[in-house]
């Protein structure tokens, strides 16, 4: 009997592996070390510091050989050809050792390390990805028409990468200091991160969703990871019922998309409503306008911002940090591969709600900030207010609106994690001292702190110089181009009035007297991971603040593409 | 003409049911209720020829989850019912009742007005295997897993391990002892709602 069944042949979607290394390295990376800590608790001492030196020239090794698979050759094989063999594998081990020697210097755990190493791997994959196919033989899709690969996308899992790696080293020390958490930290921050991925570069409604959740539940649990505050534990039961709630949204907007275009492939959609004109399209931006809300949760846009305060307040700090910078960039991702590219020929239909939210979330977000009392909280409302400003060049809908939403999104990313970093390192046991009064003369305790936090500060209130300002001209830029004045006049009030805010933190910190407590409190020491996440962030920030041509060649050649066929 | 009376029977089916999960004070006649949507639900998917959709619907949400969700109910005692009298936020029930309202009067005035033709296109999903070629719809949904959404099943089985690694941390908690004392909202802001958490503090 069982010979005579007939079997249709299954057309299998076709794999090109090389574009899934960045997605593979993040989650097969956190399978990994979840799989290893829940074998070996921990190594005896000794092993466990050789161990982590060792992951520093493994790092090198897996990014040269992943690098190597997601691209078609070899990494820097240009420069291999050019200094000969010899002179290539000598700097080589010179890399070698000084990766071990940097692992070994900055005094950081196995799992932070292995994480780190995960991310600079990532980065390897994602660098090789952009120089050697996407920029060659131009964007495709990595599984069927599921998931794309094209600058955008690539250019999102490197902020992915980026957000790990820096949010990894915060943590180290971190978790230490409160006693809190583990090794699952960092498991669902790379889990978290693949999922951003999975966003970025969705090509399916289905996935996008599925990415969405993935990155939203991994950030549910990390924000209520510091077990002994309440605030934490409030901030994460909050982020997940509101979270959830709007993933139902979400959820019913691609049902009604689904229902008005017939698929809910994000290339199939496209191509139909580009050859289609619907006499009833009331399904259809009903569907927008759900989708919009369950996205504009996700990148706290007003008025779907009410949980941002309370989980930046009461989430741990370098969770915020991740927060931040990762979550929001993700979800913004989402919206112009939806919106922007994929409704492209309905952008008469949803920019004008586009519009109306940027206006309300940059007002909202610069006035309410003013009238905090707690650094995060302020920097909490003023991460509303750019999610306004990113809102501005998704609203223009054009190329130099994309542009400007990449530019935006990468340098958000590390002005947010180095504003985040100093207040993980001032924020004392207990991850409470973040009021103004707490910051009160924190330029006479610590001084160079206080610099950098100072110019992360000034860099987001988009003072020329930094990438905030380079930032805020793009998409204003954008904004007038698609000739929304109006909204372009409104993001440059706000921007002075939230200039009003920062400055108010710079003042305490430089004016302010320390309390007697603090100054009585013993100097604790500041990590060296932590010194080097700052370092990080302001190198870039000021570097190419002064020279913006790099990244801003980069986000204009990120163009999110949907490819048919793959 | 009897799929239009099926489809109205089970639609009032799943209103009740889910109107009844909201308003019902005890939690258990809001799982009960539940049962009764997912129910409802299960009938919809057997009159699109989903034969196997409803069986699932069945065994899986009716059967094993909502038992689960009896199991918590009943692991946090029955008769904790929830507060009601107490507005958390001043004004938001009846800010609620009204936006409630007209997120469903614009869902009533799309179905309503689009009436006429509410699918902009035929359904592409599963390809080529889409409904009329004499497969069965356990295998056509084999096949639609395994070609167009391999992809989103593995997706998924990444989201399930997030979800055990999530739920598994947060039942650590710590010990009451090792607590940080609460410290007041440091704004003007709305207070804290989340009654749930409220209570815990005074225990």
């Amino acid at each position: 009997m069982l010979a005579q069944v007939d079997f249709v042949p299954v057309a299998t979607p076709t794999v090109v592996w090389a574009g899934l290394v960045p997605l593979m390295v993040l989650g097969g990376g956190a399978v990994l070390l979840v799989m290893f800590r829940s074998v070996v608790k921990r190594l005896p001492t000794d092993y466990e510091s050789w161990v982590t030196t060792a992951l520093g020239p493994v790092t090198v090794v897996a990014a040269y050989v992943l690098g190597g698979v997601a691209g078609q050759d070899l990494p820097l094989s240009g420069v291999r050809s050019n200094v000969g063999d010899g002179w290539f594998y000598l700097g080589f081990l010179v890399v070698l050792a000084v990766s071990a020697l940097l692992v070994w210097s900055l005094d950081i755990g196995l799992d932070t390390a292995f994480t780190v190493g995960v991310a600079v791997t990532t980065l390897s994959a994602t660098w090789m990805l952009w120089g050697d196919r996407v920029m060659v033989d131009g964007a495709f899709n990595s599984i069927g028409e599921q998931l794309g690969v094209d600058g955008f996308s690539i250019v999102f899992t490197g902020i992915m990468a980026v957000a790990v790696g820096l949010t990894a080293l915060l943590l180290d020390d971190y978790i230490e200091r409160e006693g809190v958490g583990g090794v699952e930290m960092y498991v669902l921050l790379m889990l978290s991160a693949a999922g951003g991925v999975v966003m970025a570069s969705a090509n399916d409604l289905i996935v996008l969703f599925l990415g969405i959740e993935t990155l939203s539940i991994a950030a549910y649990v990390l924000a209520a990871m510091h077990s002994k505050r309440l605030e934490s534990l409030e901030a994460g039961l909050k982020y997940f019922v509101l979270g959830a709630f709007s993933s139902a949204f979400l959820l019913y907007g691609i049902a009604f998309v689904y229902g008005a275009t017939g698929s809910t492939n994000l290339i199939a959609i496209r191509t139909f409503l580009d050859a289609n004109t619907l006499t009833d399209d009331g399904m259809l931006l009903a569907g927008f306008g759900l989708m919009l809300v369950g996205l504009g949760f996700k990148v706290a846009a007003v008025p779907f911002h009410a949980w941002t305060p309370d989980v930046y307040q009461g989430a741990p700090t370098p969770v915020v940090a991740y927060m931040a910078s990762a979550v929001k960039a993700a979800g913004f991702a989402a919206l112009v591969r939806v919106f922007v590219v994929t409704f492209g020929a309905y952008r008469l239909d949803w920019q004008p709600a586009v519009y109306v939210l940027a206006i309300l979330t940059l007002v909202t977000g610069s006035v309410l900030a003013v009238v905090q009392r707690d650094a995060k909280r302020m920097l909490a409302y003023s991460s509303i207010s750019h999610a306004g400003f990113i809102l501005v060049g998704v609203q223009a809908a054009t190329s130099r609106g994309t542009a400007a939403v990449v530019f935006y999104a990468l340098a958000y990313t590390f002005l947010v994690i180095g504003s985040f970093g100093v207040l993980t390192a001032v924020s004392g046991q207990g991850d409470r001292a973040t009021t103004l009064e707490d910051l009160d003369g924190l330029a006479d305790r610590r001084p160079a702190l206080a610099l950098a936090f100072t110019i992360f500060l000034l860099a987001q209130a988009g003072v020329p110089l930094t990438t905030g300002f380079v930032a805020k001209l793009e998409v204003i830029g954008a904004a007038v181009e698609a000739h929304s004045y109006w909204l372009a006049l409104i993001a440059m009030l706000t921007a002075t009035v939230s200039a009003f805010l920062y400055l108010r933190i710079v003042l305490a910190m430089y004016v302010g007297k320390s309390s007697e407590e603090a100054l009585a409190a013993p100097r604790a020491r500041i990590p060296t991971a932590v010194i080097l996440v700052i370092g990080i962030a302001f190198v870039v920030t000021v570097g190419f603040g002064i020279i913006p041509d790099p990244i801003d060649q980069l986000a204009r050649d990120a163009v999110p593409q949907l490819v048919a066929s793959g | 003409m009897s799929e239009v009376i099926v489809f109205f029977f089970a639609a009032a089916i799943i209103l009740v049911g889910a109107v009844g999960v909201v308003v019902a004070r005890n939690p258990v006649h809001s799982a009960l209720f539940l049962v009764q949507t997912l129910f409802g639900v299960a009938i919809i998917f057997l009159i699109q020829d989903a034969n196997f959709l409803a069986a699932v619907q069945i065994m899986v949400y009716a059967g094993a989850i909502v038992i689960l969700f009896l199991f918590v109910i009943m692991l946090l005692g029955v008769d904790s019912a929830e507060e009601l009298d107490v507005d958390p936020i001043a004004g938001q029930r009846p800010l609620a009742v009204v936006l409630g309202a007209a997120l469903l009067g614009v869902g009533l005035t799309v179905v309503l007005v689009a009436a006429k033709g509410i699918t902009g296109a035929r359904a592409t999903a599963g390809g080529e295997h889409a409904l009329d070629n004499g497969l069965s719809d356990v295998e056509r949904i084999g096949r639609v897993l395994f070609t167009e959404y391999v992809f989103a099943f593995e997706a998924t089985a990444a989201l399930l391990t997030i979800a055990v690694i999530g739920a598994v941390v947060l039942t650590r908690r710590a010990a009451a002892a090792d607590m940080l004392p609460d410290r007041e909202p440091a704004s003007f802001e709305l207070p804290p709602l989340a009654p749930a958490i409220d209570e815990e503090e005074e225990h």
